[in-house]
């Protein structure tokens, strides 16, 4: 018996149950329907419902637990929320709030979804972890700088190299993203007219809406080879063409949109008044802006750089293709270097043993990062928040 | 005290002036270098990536011979499939040296290199349209048949006679011969739509990948996204925006939608791998999975979206609806949701097309693998959406990753290809918005 099978009975259940309940409804009100305590509908309804919603939780129970005879299960539940539903339809029922109360569980579980997502990554993470750590010394994975995985065992997993390739890359994009993006966010705020606001904005939101794929393809085809010819090879710093500087430069491009947007948000929320009364004590434009309106929104501005940190250290697409594969610690930034997130990819892609430490050290990885980011975002919202309600 | 001018600006003046006008220009450079990085990349792609949509052909009639192609001599189905590809190389080569002939042309390339000048897939072309069509054996067909990704690279500009001396896939020989075929009008270069809808290919045929599969699988997990995600997301949204009473656990919700936006997409692969895969023995690389995964990628955006919608709603609607005796529950979905309903679609459209361009977590669940089959959306062994497929970005991904530079302009063929879906949907919202935007 198919899944669709059951489907097309929990249906065909559904819409008995609500044929039936109004029937019911209709006839103990002797066919008057100002007798009636709720509209013929809601009675319908409340059948209808009274068999979907039952049947649904038992399909995800019976779905996780793999109960026998689960598809039977399903339906016999939904029979028995329907006959009941049924029963309690009289005229003085009022169906209305009945249904109503099954619209909400709908409603609330499904905000549920949000929490069960965030239990899911970390007790998924966790467990992983554990049995990582159970095999692997939890000191080792912290403190080692050696990362050399080998499937026949003996391998090194030290976490130092590949943080420190994440920060780095991560340091020379905001570098790169941070100045042009509050720039970019003072000028088009402060400066620019409407026609040009309007113009450069959308472009600016297109970079925004680029996929991190087609950024990862602009690295590895483009501004690598570029930086290697250009700079590297010259100066002697090396010849490959994956790099930090590649990595980082296209991640730097990438966050622009991010900070700008996020940036001229907060400079626009700086009430006039500060602006009209630095103007009125003889500032300069740039002078008000410097002195007035970036102070003022600083808090908003340094929020929106954490939130652009912690997207440059989850970030993938543009290191797996631009960065390198190669865990090395080193100041050079023309080397190949790797990432938390590289690792995570090339750990668990192809044939995988859920048994082996080289495995399951993904895990570990994933979970330090999924902690960094959620570090990063909490702060930068704590301060995003407190400084919004300041003006308010 | 010396006597000034107010019409001559002092030396004060003049350094506030040049200040005010350094700043002013860092902002200018600023946008322009933003403009900048994103011309260049733009042209960087599709420069790269117009190549893929041509595809060069070569006119070649082959004659079917009965005495290699049907050894039975009568035409039995189980024997003409028994005649590999490799068969069917020999009359290829037979053809391409009477096409050459034909047309006149010398070339100092010898018999048993010829067959370079066409695609690997060529051979199969040809076999596939005999077992097609048994008759057309004993007769000269005329096949239009792809050339060798390096012939194609020739025309295309990606492979000159330097490359092709140090290449040993192909020489300037050969490309001479192309050269003088082009002349003779037996080679075409023309527009490749096929692109859009062949499977992928193997390492040795880039001029017969395509995105076929990429396509449909990134559709099937679009619909998974679209059901799944807008429901529970417009759901979420009413009970946090209408129902919610103030406290602790929807406190909790709150920041936690709000962390959950800003997750890294990566994460979310791990998720589904240890949930969905190893837990749930869902199959792997199929468009559920990552349509599952994608959704809870997406669940936040929409929620986000939806929740700056139903709040531009003004409250004096529901107090009217409440007024003539709706309950609070008909009064937000019979006046509120249909108000906020434009809203929350721009802010669906935006989320899928943030979900067709992740690429991240599906390579994590397995969807970098080799799929030629086109996935069916409902079999009785995978059940629904339970086919392995490949999705857009990960074949992008795929394609970064192989050797033959021939890849490469397939990949930003690709990205080119997604963009545009990525602006159709964009140019959707921006239209719905405009259309049915309203401000009370």
């Amino acid at each position: 018996m198919t899944v669709l099978f059951f489907t097309i009975a929990v249906t065909l259940l559904a819409g008995f149950a609500f044929k039936a309940a109004q029937l019911r409804a209709n006839a103990d009100a002797a066919s008057t329907k100002r007798r009636l305590a709720a509209l013929p509908r809601h009675y319908g309804l409340n059948g209808l419902l009274s068999v979907v919603v039952p049947a649904i939780v038992a399909a995800l129970i019976c779905a996780t637990a793999a109960v026998p005879y689960g598809g039977w299960c399903v339906v016999a539940v939904g029979a028995v929320g329907g006959c009941i539903a049924v029963i309690r339809s009289r005229s003085d029922f009022s169906a209305r709030n009945a249904a109503e109360r099954w619209i909400m569980g709908l409603l609330i579980s499904a905000s549920g979804v949000a929490i069960l997502t965030t239990v899911g990554i970390v007790a998924s993470m966790l467990f992983e972890t554990r049995s990582f750590f159970d095999q692997y010394d939890w000191r080792a994975f912290f403190l080692s700088s050696e990362w050399s995985p080998n499937f026949r065992g003996g391998s090194s997993l030290g976490i130092l190299p590949l943080l420190w390739g994440t920060l780095y890359i991560s340091a020379i994009a905001l570098a790169c993203a941070v100045p042009v993006g509050v720039f970019a966010a003072i000028y088009l705020s402060e400066y620019a007219t409407s026609r040009t606001r309007s113009l450069i904005k959308p472009a600016v939101e297109i970079l925004a809406g680029i996929p991190t794929i087609v950024y990862g393809l602009f690295a590895l085809i483009t501004v690598g080879p570029m930086l290697r010819d250009s700079f590297a090879q010259p100066l002697g710093l090396g010849d490959s063409a994956s790099s930090v500087m590649t990595a980082g430069l296209v991640m730097g491009i990438m966050l622009i949109p991010f900070v700008s947007s996020l940036s001229d948000d907060i400079i626009n929320a700086v009430p006039q008044s500060l602006r009209d009364g630095a103007l009125g004590l003889g500032a300069t434009k740039s002078e008000t802006i410097r002195q007035v309106v970036v102070p003022a929104a600083l808090p908003g501005i340094v929020g929106a750089i954490l939130l652009a940190a912690s997207r440059a250290i989850g970030e993938t697409m543009i290191v797996v293709l631009g960065a390198g594969a190669a865990a090395r610690l080193s100041l050079n930034p023309f080397e190949a270097m790797t990432t938390v997130t590289v690792k995570i990819v090339s750990q668990l892609t192809g044939d995988t043993d859920f048994a082996s430490p080289e495995t399951l050290v993904a895990f570990a990885l994933g979970l330090t990062l999924f902690v960094l980011t959620l570090g990063l975002n909490v702060v930068a919202l704590i301060v995003v928040r407190k400084y919004r309600e300041q003006y308010e | 005290m010396t006597q000034r001018s107010l019409l001559v600006a002092d030396d004060r003046t003049k350094r506030r002036n040049a200040a005010e006008a350094r700043f002013k220009a860092y902002g200018r450079v600023a946008i322009a270098v933003t403009l900048l990085a994103l011309a260049a990349l733009l042209t960087s792609v599709v420069g790269t990536g117009v190549g893929a949509f041509k595809q060069t052909y070569a006119t070649v009639s082959v004659p079917l011979d009965r005495a290699v192609l049907d050894k039975s001599g009568v035409g039995d189905p189980a024997a003409l499939k028994k005649v590999t590809t490799l068969g069917y190389s020999k009359v290829l080569k037979r053809g391409l040296l009477d096409s050459i002939a034909g047309a006149g042309i010398t070339t100092d390339v010898r018999d048993k290199h010829l067959i370079k000048l066409l695609s690997k897939e060529a051979a199969a072309t040809v076999r596939n349209a005999v077992l097609g069509n048994p008759d057309l054996i004993g007769q000269t067909v005329e096949f239009d048949l792809l050339m060798n990704g390096r012939i194609d690279g020739f025309f295309k500009g990606r492979v000159t006679m330097e490359s092709a001396a140090l290449d040993k896939n192909t020489s300037p020989e050969l490309l001479t011969l192309a050269q003088d075929m082009a002349d003779a009008g037996l080679v075409e270069t023309r527009l490749n739509w096929r692109l859009l809808t062949l499977p992928d290919a193997s390492d040795q045929r880039p001029e017969a990948a395509g995105l076929g599969v990429a396509i449909l699988g990134s559709a099937y997990m679009m619909i998974i996204v679209l059901v799944l995600a807008l429901p529970i997301g417009v759901g979420a949204s009413i009970y946090l925006e209408e129902f919610a009473p103030k406290n602790r656990l929807t406190d909790v919700i709150e920041v936690n939608i709000a962390n959950l936006a800003a997750v890294p997409s990566i994460v979310y692969g791990i998720l589904g791998l240890a949930i969905f895969i190893n837990f749930a023995q869902l199959n792997q690389s199929s468009p559920l999975v990552g349509g599952l995964v994608l959704t809870l990628m997406t669940l936040p955006t929409i929620i986000i979206s939806t929740r700056a919608a139903l709040k531009a709603v003004p409250p004096s609607i529901r107090d009217a609806a409440l007024g003539v005796g709706a309950s609070k529950m008909q009064s937000v979905f019979h006046h509120v949701l249909p108000l906020a309903a434009p809203g929350i679609l721009t802010g669906t459209i935006i989320g899928l097309a943030q979900a067709l361009g992740e690429t991240a977590p599906l390579l994590l669940i397995g969807m970098v693998a080799f799929v030629r089959e086109y996935p069916a959306a409902y079999s009785a062994d995978a059940g629904l959406f339970g086919e392995a497929a490949t999705a857009l970005p990960v074949q992008i991904f795929n394609w970064t990753q192989r050797s033959d530079p021939a890849f490469v302009e397939r990949a930003s063929g690709a990205i080119i290809t997604l963009l545009v879906f990525l602006l159709i949907m964009n140019a959707a919202a921006i239209f719905l918005r405009r259309k049915f935007e309203r401000r009370w």
